[in-house]
């Protein structure tokens, strides 16, 4: 399998802060991985994705897509390669939902058929009837269809690597447990690779194939989630570990 | 008052078509004008707040002063009233579409440049379309200004309604008062309504929301 994305001693720090948000990390990610990054709020994950596909430039340091350094390529050439899905959505609102998923494929000048038919196959595969949603705008749809949406968006011109910031972080628990279950089986029929923030260890040990567990800059473990459940790295680790669980034992006393 | 208008009513078109010839130059100039300044305030930041500070400071000098201060420049007449209005217009114009521009939703630009926008097309694609009705209410009060100011640049042999309204006052003719005041008032309730009509024709359907499943 090839490399999908290498992190070579990454750092980043931001103005007026002493601390790195970012500290010399390294890690190696397999093509094709579901990669959940886990962390409380300002722990460096959202620091780290971006830099992925460069809304942040780091300080020091390299990172490699499939064996290419990324501050060598046109910034807009490599944000076009990589699909990106962001909590908020951001789906634009005076474009219809067609017009939104098209976006991609237009900047990158493909021919009208090729991208009205990537547009259908697209919604079909997200289980919004095409004909129905296509020429629909973004506020006349549900939040849980919005983010559907805005993960057709992102797949549109079929990028290797995915991206998402806490993708389901503003829906409600029913439908972000559906859009759990949809997005693994999508992984699993397209093996590309996913690079997915988020803070909820529930959410980050059911769609990783491994687990980045980051704290204050730093990668405490990157490792399957059955291991880092039977064998937790350190004491945070641990607690947050202990959190799920204390999670369960609350709700064995409804039982 | 109805007998000057009878007597009266070429003048009074001719006055009235000066005036709107007057606005309407201006309010080509100053988008022209405008339109620069907000490239460039938007590009950088950092001199954004001292154009607009500038242009503020400018638009506090009463316009009888700032016609004055011209005259030497570019002399009586039409010229130095026209560029006076673009000046002040500027301040106006500048204030709401920089304003626009920044209440575009951040995460809206953040996707836009996150799946691969140049700048310039997260500028046209995304942040002008959506900023259009801040754009607009800029535009209007820019317009009404103008059709006020205006009458004063009679004052400098620009023509237009001030014409009439100023022989009115010189005379202590009362019609020519009325008639130059209600021309220009409800000129600018012309322009101001064409304006928001043109801002309604051209929205993209707002469909109602629906609440979150």
């Amino acid at each position: 399998m090839a490399r999908a994305i290498e992190f070579q001693n990454v750092t980043k720090s931001f103005r007026g802060s002493s601390q790195n948000a970012v500290n010399h990390i390294s890690f190696t990610i397999e093509e094709g991985e579901f990669i959940t990054i886990l962390g409380s709020s300002g722990c460096g994950k959202t620091t780290l994705l971006k830099m992925v596909n460069r809304l942040y430039e780091p300080d020091n340091g390299k990172i490699l897509l499939f064996g290419e350094d990324i501050s060598a390529v046109d910034v807009v050439k490599v944000r076009r390669r990589i699909g990106y899905v962001i909590q908020q959505i951001g789906l634009f609102p005076h474009i219809t939902v067609g017009g939104n998923i098209a976006m991609v494929p237009n900047l990158l000048k493909w021919e009208k058929e090729k991208t009205n038919a990537r547009v259908e196959e697209l919604l079909t595969l997200i289980g919004l009837e095409p004909k129905e949603f296509k020429d629909r705008y973004p506020a006349q749809l549900s939040g849980g269809q919005q983010q559907r949406v805005g993960l057709a968006r992102a797949l549109a011109a079929d990028p290797k690597i995915m991206l998402m910031d806490e993708p389901f972080g503003a829906i409600d628990s029913i439908t972000r447990l559906r859009l759990q279950d949809e997005l693994l089986t999508l992984h699993q029929n397209m093996k590309k690779t996913f690079l997915f923030v988020t803070h909820d260890i529930e959410e980050a040990l059911k769609m990783g194939t491994r687990v980045i567990i980051m704290n204050d800059g730093n990668i405490l473990q990157f490792d399957t989630p059955e291991h880092i459940v039977s064998h937790p790295a350190d004491g945070f680790v641990t607690s947050l570990v202990n959190s799920a669980k204390a999670k369960e034992e609350f709700w064995e006393k409804f039982k | 008052m109805i007998d000057y208008l009878i007597t009266h009513y070429d003048d009074l078109g001719k006055a009235t078509l000066e005036h709107l010839q007057i606005v309407l130059v201006t309010l080509a100039i100053s988008l022209v004008i405008a339109a620069g300044f907000t490239l460039i305030c938007s590009c950088f930041n950092q001199i954004a707040q001292f154009i607009l500070g500038l242009f503020s400071m400018i638009y506090s000098i009463p316009s009888l002063a700032l016609f004055a201060l011209l005259i030497p420049l570019t002399g009586l007449g039409k010229t130095t009233a026209i560029t006076v209005l673009v000046i002040y217009n500027q301040y106006l114009l500048l204030r709401n579409f920089l304003a626009g521009l920044d209440e575009v939703d951040k995460s809206i630009v953040e996707a836009a440049i996150g799946m691969g926008m140049t700048p310039v097309q997260v500028l046209i694609k995304i942040k002008l379309p959506l900023a259009k009705c801040t754009f607009f209410t800029g535009i209007r009060i820019a317009m009404v200004a103008t059709v006020s100011i205006a009458t004063i640049a009679a004052s400098i042999n620009a023509g237009g309604l001030g014409t009439i309204l100023f022989d009115g006052l010189r005379t202590m003719n009362s019609a020519k008062i009325f008639w130059g005041s209600l021309l220009s008032a409800l000129l600018a309730i012309f322009i101001d309504g064409l304006l928001g009509f043109l801002n309604k024709e051209d929205k993209s359907p707002k469909p109602p929301k629906i609440p979150q499943s």
